[in-house]
């Protein structure tokens, strides 16, 4: 899941007229209006309560769980010779080669298709927010492969590269069956996801753009500036929190990149990402301990590229105070 | 809107056209290749063929004879709704805390509910398949509502507070100054000008639901809660020798309905969702 999260409401200028009375008030009544205070925390929390409690015990104690999990030998098959190794699992997993090799097509595959989709999303939300005619049509037909189920998608592109069924492996691969050679089977997991997540990346450019004030390109333009000179000189840097925003976004979630590959080449010929390593070693292997720690390290990975994000490009994480845009 | 300077001439409107019917052809031609593999016959499957030779509906007939899809449809349909319907109720009670109330950790709610947007879902699947078994919630529809409503709660609390944020909530003052009740003033002001955000709501998190993949197949392992996304990758045919192929687009084609349907008739409203915060703060 990838959606536009935005920082959410300051409480709302909560009543102008309780502060503006509450400096003339007597004591007496100061008490009776921090009475009022505390009947309001009492509901936010109250109404906040089962949000909570739900996301604590399903996110954040499996978490903990995991970790915890991450440390033992437990493999389903072998229950009996369950015990706690330590960091033993993570000398494992970091020592073999299979991860390593789902590390690098993971970052292969979210690098390329995060960088296409960013000059793709940008073309498309040019066209969806300038466009003179059908403008309606443009961006109902943009939600399709927004919404449309991956896995569908992903069977729609498995057919059309399969040789003897499909118009893609005939015209562009010559008859070849690109799915079972490992490059050209990354290549076309790419453009998968590529298509199916641009535009996601154009909405939230688009919204980007909603932001650049008109009078300023026509002043550029009266000054003499190209096209080109409008777009990177005032465009892009306007826009530029947007572009961070739906980047990190976007990176995120490609990172994370499992249900195209699953139905693209169940992760045969060293396809695997990291999640779908995970998945094997997990739902197929029933090895909990490695599965945990592979959940451990792909989650601190996570956690990397968005400090990353924060920190060097000051992308203002949404809810965050940082970026001063708040 | 027109452009930087200059009429709208004939040629721009042409040149519109151009890329905006190159956007719609990228946007749709997997959807219709899919369509017409499940309107071909069994001789026509393999031909290659864009478009269908021969049309039928026997893939169509083939899997809605089959409890293996039925069943599915069955578990999709009942399992994303109830989440749903309880991601909303809950992140509009605590979006409109957020909106609107004053109270302690209000920040460290919004910063969790992010980590967990953000978070890699395959990350929670290893700890809850073993959680799961432990209290018997492994392969139910509890053990999947559950992650989703998780999963879908953070985009909920955000888009609603961004849409409560745009409520002139002064009207409901004004309201009870007229002579209201408090319930009047919810029921005839705050709830009609609420309704849309939450609906955007429900939307967005519904296509989050009904999409899911990685969830489904890890902890489900049966048809008592297999959703479609999974049947399809185990769909084999009606025999081991036929190929199935004709089902599974079929299948794809029938959970592909509810998406255009959203997206015909609420491509405003999912427009708005995704976008309308998205960049102000």
């Amino acid at each position: 899941m990838s959606h536009a999260l935005r920082p959410p409401a300051e409480p709302a200028d909560a009543d102008p007229t309780a502060t503006a009375a509450d400096s003339k008030l007597s004591p007496k009544a100061k008490a009776a209006l921090s009475e009022g205070k505390k009947a309001e925390r009492r509901l936010g929390l109250l109404l906040c309560a089962p949000a909570i409690l739900i996301m604590a015990a399903v996110a954040g104690w499996p978490i903990i769980y995991s970790v915890w999990l991450s440390l033992q030998r437990y493999d389903l098959k072998f229950p009996d010779r369950t015990e706690f190794v330590g960091l033993e699992n993570y000398v494992t997993v970091l020592s073999n080669p299979y991860w390593w090799n789902a590390m690098w097509v993971t970052v292969l595959i979210t690098v390329v298709s995060v960088a296409v989709e960013l000059v793709l999303g940008m073309a498309l939300a040019l066209i969806m927010h300038r466009t003179l005619v059908g403008r309606g049509i443009v961006r109902t037909s943009t939600l399709i492969p927004y919404g449309i189920v991956t896995v569908v998608a992903a069977f729609s592109w498995r057919y059309a590269w399969t040789p003897g069924t499909g118009y893609l492996a005939e015209t562009v691969a010559g008859g070849d069956p690109v799915l079972t050679e490992k490059i050209p089977s990354i290549m076309v997991v790419t453009l998968a996801e590529i298509w199916k997540t641009t535009p996601f990346m154009a909405l939230l450019l688009m919204a980007g753009l909603a932001l650049v004030p008109d009078d300023l390109l026509k002043a550029a333009a009266m000054d003499g500036a190209t096209a080109w000179q409008r777009f990177t000189k005032v465009m892009v840097p306007v826009m530029k929190p947007a572009i961070l925003v739906a980047l990190l976004f976007r990176t995120l979630d490609a990172f994370r990149i499992f249900d195209n590959l699953f139905v693209l080449t169940a992760g045969s010929q060293g396809t695997s990402s990291v999640s779908m390593l995970t998945y094997n070693n997990l739902i197929k292997g029933l090895n909990l301990g490695i599965g945990s720690t592979m959940s451990v390290l792909i989650f601190i990975a996570v956690a990397i590229i968005a400090f990353v994000f924060v920190k060097l490009f000051g992308t203002a994480a949404p809810g965050g105070d940082g970026g001063g845009r708040r | 809107m027109a452009g930087i300077g200059g009429a709208v001439t004939t040629g721009r409107k042409a040149r519109w056209t151009v890329l905006n019917v190159l956007v719609v052809v990228y946007a749709l031609f997997p959807v219709l290749w899919i369509v017409s593999l499940s309107f071909k016959t069994k001789e026509t499957l393999g031909d290659g063929n864009f478009i269908p030779r021969e049309w039928t509906f026997d893939n169509y007939k083939t899997i809605f004879s089959t409890t293996e899809f039925v069943r599915a449809l069955v578990n999709s349909i009942g399992i994303a709704l109830i989440a749903t319907a309880v991601a909303v109720v809950f992140g509009t009670m605590a979006a409109y805390a957020i909106a609107r109330l004053d109270f302690p950790g209000k920040r460290l709610l919004i910063g969790v509910s992010l980590l967990i947007a953000m978070f890699p879902q395959i990350s929670l699947v290893s700890p809850l398949f073993e959680i799961e078994r432990g209290l018997g919630l492994f392969d139910t529809w509890p053990g999947l509502i559950l992650p989703y409503i998780t999963f879908a709660l953070p985009l909920a609390i955000y888009t609603l507070s961004a849409f409560f944020r745009e409520i002139p909530w002064e009207l409901e003052k004004a309201a009870k100054m007229d002579g209201a009740t408090p319930g009047q003033a919810f029921r005839r002001v705050i709830a009609p000008l609420a309704a849309p955000g939450v609906f955007t709501t429900a939307i967005l998190v519904f296509i989050f639901c009904w999409n899911d993949f990685l969830f489904a197949i890890s902890l489900t392992s049966t048809e008592a809660s297999r959703t479609v996304p999974v049947a399809l990758s185990f769909f084999t045919g009606s025999s081991q020798f036929e190929d199935p192929t004709g089902s599974i687009a079929a299948a794809a084609v029938v959970i592909t309905i509810p998406i255009i349907l959203f997206v015909l008739f609420f491509q405003r409203r999912i427009v708005a969702g995704l976008t309308s915060g998205a960049v102000k703060g």
